[in-house]
């Protein structure tokens, strides 16, 4: 390219490349217009030290917001959704800034009161990406603080979702059960010191029996408030007809404290000191497999993506409304680089609309008045007005909610831990019977002892321990390398895959990367920049590909420049007439079928050549196909026509199935369709139209161009650059499995050490109590170190792929 | 023994002071944002007539 000689200069505000027109002021440079608007208003409010926290802390401002886009917010039925307290004096609001990233932006919000005067207070949550708003309603209003955000740049997003009733956020009653867990543990095992130690001679009966009433009292919170969560779900289980791994331990939890309460009442000391630490490692672990990601959902519908309100012609002013009080035959008027939210026939205006959100074609289709446009296309042309014929809820692509297949929770799958608790539960009765059959012939006395010790001993916490702490642990490591999981049964779901189906556009594709081929005559320099002239005067993608192909290099003023949408644009430049677009356009017969986007030249009637633009794969992708497509069924399921069948074919293989032209609901009938055959599936999308393929799989994850952009609901996210090591992910969820059943083999040669004494019935609270925590610490020891070498050779191998 | 009450009672109160104290903590968000309480106490506060 041309301009490679030119050093690079990064803008002062986002760090990002400034091309060839950097915006000068003040000795610094900026990228564009926007981001030297930012600085300048920080400058006059002396709000610099942002740039002083961190270098270029700023988010690039190339985009400008539409100065009326926040009109919605003086509406008095959007505010209600959004405000959460409002008095004479304040209101309170939370917004959600997904471009807050560093301590700059931190500083910066909550300084916001020197840039509008009417707020009085703002805190940031930085993990979840929001910002709480205190402001005098009578100094400023919601649309001002809203633009204020947007003038600094961070623009609220707000979406459809937020009308919705807010669900309470965060699960706490299992921390505080642990708490109460842990406080009763740690005193009743101080309390039963001088028991343990009670052979030596040093105590006193009666204290030791006041130890043993207060160990009964310190019991009780954790046996009735602590262990609910075990309660819960072992009920849960019977009443569906399945054994789960809490019933086995309910039992025994149950088991130890009757036997406790007898040991107690006949002057004994009882085991509660193994009760209550068992319930307290079991919490733990239970905590750590139910880590939650803040700031990703995996629960994002179509309302995430839709805005709140769009502007209704009404007595031809254009009127705020909320989505759902939009009604059919409404006017809607959609602004450039606005979605449209429900279906409806164009009645002015030229429609160049976007439909990759929902079909993943990713060339703009163009529509005139009459036609139908349908909800969730994104217009890129100027404004237009659109007739509703449905109700948002009742769209093409929102009815894809109300699918009765995505209604039903497929929560079918049981992990192998439910089916091995269950034998090892029968064994354990086995043993139990056996064991009061022999004391019933030889002495009865021992029965109850003998048994209850089996069924305390043989209880298969260590089991429930093992697969808690190394799902945490995995989920972890795989958090770590940007894989995020949204429980620990995709674990074991990701280890079962058979078949993966990867959509293409957008996730084998990246949505930056373009490759860009020339075919024709030489283009001489000042040819090529004639074209980029020509192309930086259009702000669609295939003008903005060919430009960066061309060097940037656009010098040339352009005459009479005309952009026919969908067609191509042309201009005048020095005394050439340039055209630039489909072969019809440019007035030529078209090739043959080129691979791609083409766009044909011409200079003065005379055709010159073309350019083919597609999407170019993402790096590391042909590497990681050819590794995977020996051990696992793959299909390709695309929005886009079969352009690229040829080169997709060399990439995924000769068995891989292909199919093109796939809406979403032929995408989510083929998962339907391969899980009816057995298959256990991995769908890889991203964007809604995946949505219902990434809920009807097996296990679906979305890719991520960046953790800040929404995925659709799916039981995963990926960052799309570590794509490529999908192998090795699904080999480490594969690894999971082993290091359970090691960890729980580990934990039998305890159980058996212990039952050894529980059949003779002379198991002694000090040995039990010895034994108890060994197991467990030694267990989660195991799993920790097991998982970390098994990540640790994620980590090399990561490297070696980047490098 | 009687002194052996009275700090078995000493110690059971300063523990469930901890346990009051950390359900307390975590009713109130304390483990929800590990970022900006950490910077949030770095910034200085500046004058605000100093320029830059």
């Amino acid at each position: 390219m041309s301009d490679t000689m030119q050093t690079q200069v990064a803008c002062f505000h986002c760090g990002e490349d400034c091309n060839n027109s950097p915006v000068m002021m003040a000795e610094k440079t900026f990228c564009c217009e926007g981001c030297k608007l930012v600085y300048e208003i920080l400058h006059q409010n002396n709000l610099c030290e942002y740039y002083d926290l961190n270098a270029q802390p700023g988010v690039n401002q190339r985009m400008q917001v539409r100065r009326d886009k926040f009109a919605f917010l003086e509406d008095e039925k959007v505010q209600q959704h959004l405000i959460q307290f409002k008095d004479e004096t304040q209101v309170h609001v939370t917004f959600y800034l997904p471009q807050i990233h560093c301590s700059s932006c931190l500083w910066l919000l909550e300084n916001l009161h020197r840039l509008n005067k009417g707020v009085q207070r703002v805190t940031v949550n930085f993990s979840k990406k929001e910002a709480f708003i205190i402001y005098d309603h009578s100094a400023t209003s919601l649309r001002a603080v809203a633009e204020v955000l947007t003038a600094i740049g961070y623009e609220p997003y707000i979406s459809l979702n937020d009308m919705k009733e807010k669900k309470p956020t965060v699960q706490r009653k299992m921390v505080y059960q642990l708490g109460v867990a842990g406080f009763c543990f740690g005193n009743i095992m101080l309390l039963s010191f001088p028991e343990y130690f009670s052979g030596s001679g040093h105590t006193d009966a009666a204290m030791n029996r006041m130890f043993q009433f207060m160990n009964l009292g310190l019991s009780l919170p954790v046996f009735f408030y602590s262990a609910q969560a075990f309660y819960k779900s072992a009920w849960g289980g019977l009443k569906h007809g399945f054994l789960n791994i809490d019933v086995p331990i309910v039992l025994a939890i149950w088991v130890t404290f009757i036997r406790s309460l007898t040991e107690v009442a006949t002057g004994n000391s009882g085991y509660f000191d193994s009760m209550t630490g068992i319930v307290f490692f079991m919490l733990i672990g239970r905590i750590l497999q139910e880590k939650t990601y803040q700031g990703l959902s995996f629960d994002r519908d179509y309302t995430s993506y839709f805005p709140i309100a769009v502007s209704v012609i009404k007595e031809g002013n254009p009127v705020p409304t909320t989505l759902p009080d939009i009604k059919i035959n409404d006017t809607l008027l959609i602004h450039h680089q606005e979605l449209i939210p429900a279906d409806g026939i164009i009645s002015r205006g030229e429609a160049l609309i976007d439909y990759s959100f929902v079909t993943g074609e990713a060339a703009p289709v163009k529509k005139s008045v009459g036609e139908i446009v349908y909800a969730g296309g994104r217009q890129m042309g100027g404004n237009i007005e659109v007739l509703t014929i449905k109700e948002v809820a009742q769209s093409y692509l929102t009815s894809l909610w109300n699918r009765d297949e995505l209604k039903k929770e497929s929560d079918t799958n049981t992990s192998f831990v439910h089916l091995l608790s269950q034998y090892f539960t029968w064994v354990v009765l086995l043993i139990a019977v056996v064991t009061a059959t022999v004391w019933a012939v030889k002495d009865p006395a021992r029965i109850w002892p003998s048994v209850t010790a089996i069924l305390i001993i043989a209880c298969p916490c260590a089991l429930l321990l093992a697969s808690s702490f190394t799902n945490g642990h995995i989920l972890r490591i795989l958090s770590r390398h940007k894989l995020y999981l949204r429980n620990a049964q995709s674990i074991e779901n990701l280890a079962n895959t058979t078949h993966i189906v990867f959509d293409k556009t957008g996730t084998l594709t990246g949505k930056s990367g373009t490759e860009v081929r020339y075919v024709g005559d030489t283009l001489s320099p000042m040819q090529e920049m004639m074209i980029s002239s020509l192309a930086a005067q259009s702000t669609h993608p295939l003008s903005n590909a060919i430009n960066n192909y061309c060097g940037n290099s656009s010098s040339y003023p352009v005459r009479e420049f005309k952009e026919t949408a969908g067609d191509g644009i042309s201009g005048w430049i020095e005394n050439q007439y340039i055209r630039m677009g489909s072969a019809a356009f440019v007035g030529i017969d078209p090739k043959e079928e080129q691979d791609g986007s083409v766009v044909y030249i011409g200079f003065n009637e005379k055709p010159v050549g073309l350019f083919t633009v597609r999407n170019g794969y993402r790096p590391g992708i042909r590497g990681m196909l050819e590794n995977i497509r020996n051990h696992y069924n793959l299909s390709v399921l695309s929005g886009d026509n079969t352009r690229e069948a040829a080169s997709l074919r060399i990439l995924m293989g000769s068995s891989a199935t292909l199919r093109f032209e796939q809406k979403p609901t032929d995408k989510l009938d083929y998962i339907i369709h391969l899980r009816q055959h057995g298959e256990k599936v991995l769908m890889i999308g991203d964007g809604l139209n995946d949505a219902g393929a990434l809920r009807q799989s097996d296990i679906g994850i979305s890719v991520a161009e960046s953790t800040n952009n929404f995925t659709p609901a799916s039981d995963g996210i990926i960052e799309a650059q570590q794509l490529s090591m999908l192998p090795a992910f699904i080999r480490l969820c594969k690894a999971n499995k082993h290091i359970v059943i090691i960890s729980f083999i580990m934990s039998l040669a305890y159980n058996i050490t212990g039952l050894y004494f529980a059949v003779q019935g002379i198991l002694s609270p000090l040995v039990a109590a010895i034994l108890m925590p060994a197991s467990s610490i030694s267990i989660i020891l195991l799993t920790y170190s097991m998982s970390e070498i098994y990540g640790k050779r994620l980590s090399d191998k990561g490297l070696s792929a980047n490098a | 023994m009687g002194v052996i009450i009275l700090l078995l009672g000493a110690s059971l109160t300063v523990a469930l002071g901890f346990l009051a104290a950390f359900i307390w903590s975590v009713k109130h968000g304390q483990f929800e944002d590990d970022f900006s309480p950490a910077h949030r106490i770095l910034f200085e506060d500046k004058t605000t007539n100093n320029n830059d």
